[in-house]
């Protein structure tokens, strides 16, 4: 029986049998969401690319296919996902990755992982093997259902295929270093990025301001002799160790949190143990603290928090979205899983 | 909910229900009043609602929602009504709510460049608004001088440069919706991320079928330093779509990458005066923009792959005047066919770029058979085709064989691998083609989820996917 049909009739049985499952991929990021319940169906055998055109810029590839295999196929052409998705150790696939909405350092100017998806293909709660989006990078006919499933952690189906745009890797990088106290890194980064300079990595962590340029050889030398700040030769490693929260910052088993804000908004608690992302958008904070304060400092930088590491897994620690929003979510889950089988309360303990 | 919608409330009951919080003015009842919203830009399609009302504010939409689900009135929501697949056409049965009040820009925070808007602002007031900081909205669609944006993201519509800044979808941040319901939320936030499933990605291109957006946030970028257009004349449409691959697939991404066939380059360039090359068979035009380095080196790479094959002219742009001059005469392509023929149909299909040479002859092929003239100008960078149909409404049946023609376009698009609509969205213009882009069950899951937002079916019925009864006539056809 192929990995397909096996995942069809494992979705087939559990919805007849009313028993529920959790969709397992690379089981890289079991730790995120709440507790993972039900019968595993294993994403993991069902990989490979199915279809890859460099010059359409457009890869089709199965959802248990590990990004770091689909990375390296795109990077014989020259390509790549360019998201910059965390790859653990190679466990992370690609179904996990969108299902989980998780994008690196480049995410600002590359867009995140669901900015890259054209299409998929989805086993819903009626064991339907569905397809939506496509493989072109223009696509209006229906509901975009794809990129819907982007953060929804499996709660509406399981992604069986992915089709993504894919980019060319830029001929040269380089990365400049600044000693910098973190309030003023918030400025600069959000200054140098209102300037139309090719950016791909802006973060402050330990002290140090870290801009990345990417581009043709013959430009970004001279853009970065511009810049002040001297040249880090040992960036590749920092932005992969970035990518795959593997810096000393992110070492430790105390509360972790990640918020998501504007850019530009003003350091709140700049004494509190920091690692500042994506310009300024994303900002990680380690140590413990009261939730509420946090979500209230979230919310007056127009964006919101979510607790990544400690605390009690049986309580959310997702924003939980208002009431009507709230209300939608229930409904689409309806629509798509009527009977409940996936990944009951893994996103949301009400859903 | 796919049966007949039957509203419980008379006309003029109803309009003195929306004039208890909406200025008299803005419900209109008179026919005349009306008619300016009777079609959107596919003119083809008429209908008169049976109200007019223009909301000034977010809570009057709330009501105005509240009282069209208490009395199952169907609501079409309408931006500037420049939509070309009558997906604002009104319904006979509903309400046209149009959002052209709500045009107010609410906020520019430039330093973390994004912008405020309500949906009725114009697409390109937004970009002019932030030119001051060096800053602009990217997507561009060729009506962006009069579209809204709250149409833009019921269309998730896209523009010339969409391979490297994205569609709308990668240029919103935020959004503020009313349910059908009359509920208020908001989706995405002012940062990049928010946690859960992507909600703000449904909505957009949902074409007014899952909720009303009131409140857009969206991206601005920085204005590149440096810009220049290679415009570039071949003698076969395949060399021509062999270059833009192999640009490509040199590691560059223009910033907008248009073909033009042969007739196309006749009619644009006898109303423009671009200096096109008239004798071409296929023209290029390939934007590149950046710093001055990476701008300069991406032009000597572009003309290096155009001589390799077989460019039959190269000319560079060589100041911002004859940069605007050469995207004139592509900019111009509609209203030049428009002085050609009293009528023309404007198609929208997308493609895999390399079925190009195939899917152009073909088009010559069906053009023949229906004895129609055709023009082609395409998104050559993302595989978006728009073959404009020439016809000429006044004589009987011919709006019938472009129309037949169309269809035929874009069943051929998704014989491909390509899809029915690129930007211009179903409307009411594609739902049978939504039959081949879609299987039962797909075009179920879809109605599902409309279910799910829209439980009476009354946020703009009849359009964007088809219902299963309407599946069921179709494929009996």
């Amino acid at each position: 029986m192929t990995s397909l049909a096996h995942m069809l009739e494992q979705v087939s049985d559990a919805v007849s049998e009313s028993r529920l499952l959790c969709i397992v991929g690379g089981n890289s990021k079991s730790d995120i969401g709440h507790e993972l319940i039900g019968d595993p169906v294993a994403v993991s055998g069902h990989t490979g690319i199915v279809d890859y055109q460099p010059t359409e810029l457009v890869v089709t590839v199965r959802a248990g296919t590990s990004l770091r295999e689909l990375q390296e196929v795109l990077a014989e052409k020259n390509q790549m996902l360019a998201c910059e998705s965390p790859q653990f150790d190679g466990a992370a696939t690609v179904g996990g990755a969108l299902a989980c909405a998780q994008s690196g350092p480049s995410r600002p100017w590359y867009g995140s992982i669901r900015d890259q998806v054209l299409g998929i293909r989805l086993i819903n709660g009626k064991a339907e093997h569905l397809r939506f989006g496509g493989q072109v990078m223009k696509n209006v006919a229906g509901y975009d259902v794809s990129r819907l499933q982007a953060g929804a952690m499996g709660i509406f189906g399981l992604i069986t295929e992915v089709s993504f745009k894919v980019l060319p890797i830029p001929e040269t990088t380089q990365t400049i270093r600044r000693r910098l106290e973190s309030n003023t890194a918030i400025r600069v980064m959000n200054a140098v990025c209102k300037t139309p300079l090719p950016l791909t990595g802006a973060c402050w962590t330990d002290g140090n301001l870290y801009l990345r340029i990417s581009g043709q050889a013959s430009a970004i030398d001279a853009i970065a002799a511009g810049l002040e700040g001297e040249p880090f030769d040992a960036a590749a490693g920092f932005w992969t160790a970035l990518r795959e929260n593997r810096l000393s910052f992110f070492d430790g088993a105390g509360d972790l949190w990640r918020l998501s804000v504007r850019a530009s908004a003003m350091h709140a608690k700049p004494d509190g143990d920091w690692l500042i992302d994506w310009g300024g958008a994303r900002r990680w904070l380690s140590g413990s603290y009261d939730r509420d304060e946090l979500e209230y400092i979230a919310g007056n930088a127009g964006g919101e928090v979510t607790q990544v590491r400690g605390g009690d897994r049986s309580t959310d620690f997702f924003p939980t979205p208002a009431e009507p929003h709230r209300a939608m979510l229930q409904r689409l889950k309806q629509a798509f899983d009527p009977a409940g089988v996936f990944n009951r309360g893994r996103l949301y303990s009400w859903l | 909910m796919n049966g007949p919608i039957t509203s419980t409330v008379d006309t003029a009951t109803l309009a003195t229900k929306f004039r208890a919080f909406i200025d008299d003015d803005f419900v209109i009842t008179d026919a005349d009043a009306k008619r300016p919203f009777e079609c959107d830009g596919l003119f083809v399609y008429k209908e008169m609602p049976r109200l007019v009302v223009m909301p000034a504010s977010t809570e009057e939409v709330q009501k105005a929602m509240r009282l069209c689900f208490d009395h199952c009135v169907p609501v079409v929501v309408r931006g500037a009504g420049t939509g070309l697949s009558g997906g604002a056409l009104p319904h006979p049965e509903g309400v046209l709510l149009s959002l052209s009040r709500l045009s107010r820009i609410l906020d520019i925070n430039h330093d973390a460049r994004l912008a405020r808007v309500q949906p009725g602002v114009r697409n390109v007031a937004i970009s002019e608004a932030c030119d001051e900081f060096g800053l602009f909205y990217a997507p561009d669609p060729s009506s962006q001088i009069a579209c809204s944006i709250g149409g833009n993201v019921a269309e998730n519509a896209g523009g010339v440069h969409c391979l490297k800044y994205g569609l709308t979808i990668h240029n919103i941040l935020q959004l503020t919706v009313v349910t059908i319901e009359g509920e208020l939320f908001t989706v995405g936030n002012e940062g990049l991320d928010s946690a859960g499933p992507d909600l703000m990605a449904l909505l957009i291109g949902s074409e007014g079928m899952l909720a009303v957006v009131t409140e857009v946030v969206v991206k601005l970028l920085p204005k590149p330093s440096h810009c220049k257009v290679v415009l570039a004349s071949f003698a076969t449409i395949e060399a021509a779509g062999d270059a833009v691959g192999a640009v490509i697939a040199n590691g560059i991404i223009p910033a907008g990458f248009e073909m033009m066939d042969s007739y196309a380059i006749k009619v644009a360039e006898d109303f423009a005066k671009a200096g096109y090359d008239v004798d071409a068979a296929a023209l290029l035009l390939c934007e590149l923009d950046g710093t001055a380095g990476e701008v300069d080196s991406c032009v000597a790479q572009s003309i290096e792959v155009f001589e390799r094959h077989g460019a039959t002219s190269i000319r560079i742009s060589q100041n911002e005047a004859e940069r605007a001059l050469f995207w004139k005469g592509r900019k111009s392509a509609f209203p030049a066919i428009g002085r050609i023929s009293p009528d023309y149909y404007c198609m929208d299909g997308t493609i895999p770029r390399r079925s190009l040479s195939r899917v152009l002859c073909e088009i010559s092929r069906l053009a023949a058979e229906f004895d129609l003239r055709v023009a082609n100008v395409f998104h050559a960078g993302d595989g978006n085709i728009h073959p404009l149909i020439l016809f000429d409404q006044s004589k009987p049946g011919e709006l019938q064989k472009a129309e037949a023609f169309g269809a035929k376009i874009l069943e051929l698009c998704v014989e491909v691998g390509g899809c029915i609509t690129g930007e211009h969205g179903v409307g009411v213009e594609k739902l049978q083609q939504m039959l081949i882009q879609f299987n039962d069950a797909e075009l179920a899951q879809l109605n599902a989820v409309k279910d799910a937002l829209d439980p009476k079916g009354l946020l703009n019925p009849g359009k964007g996917v088809p219902t299963l009864k309407r599946c069921q006539e179709y494929r009996s056809l």
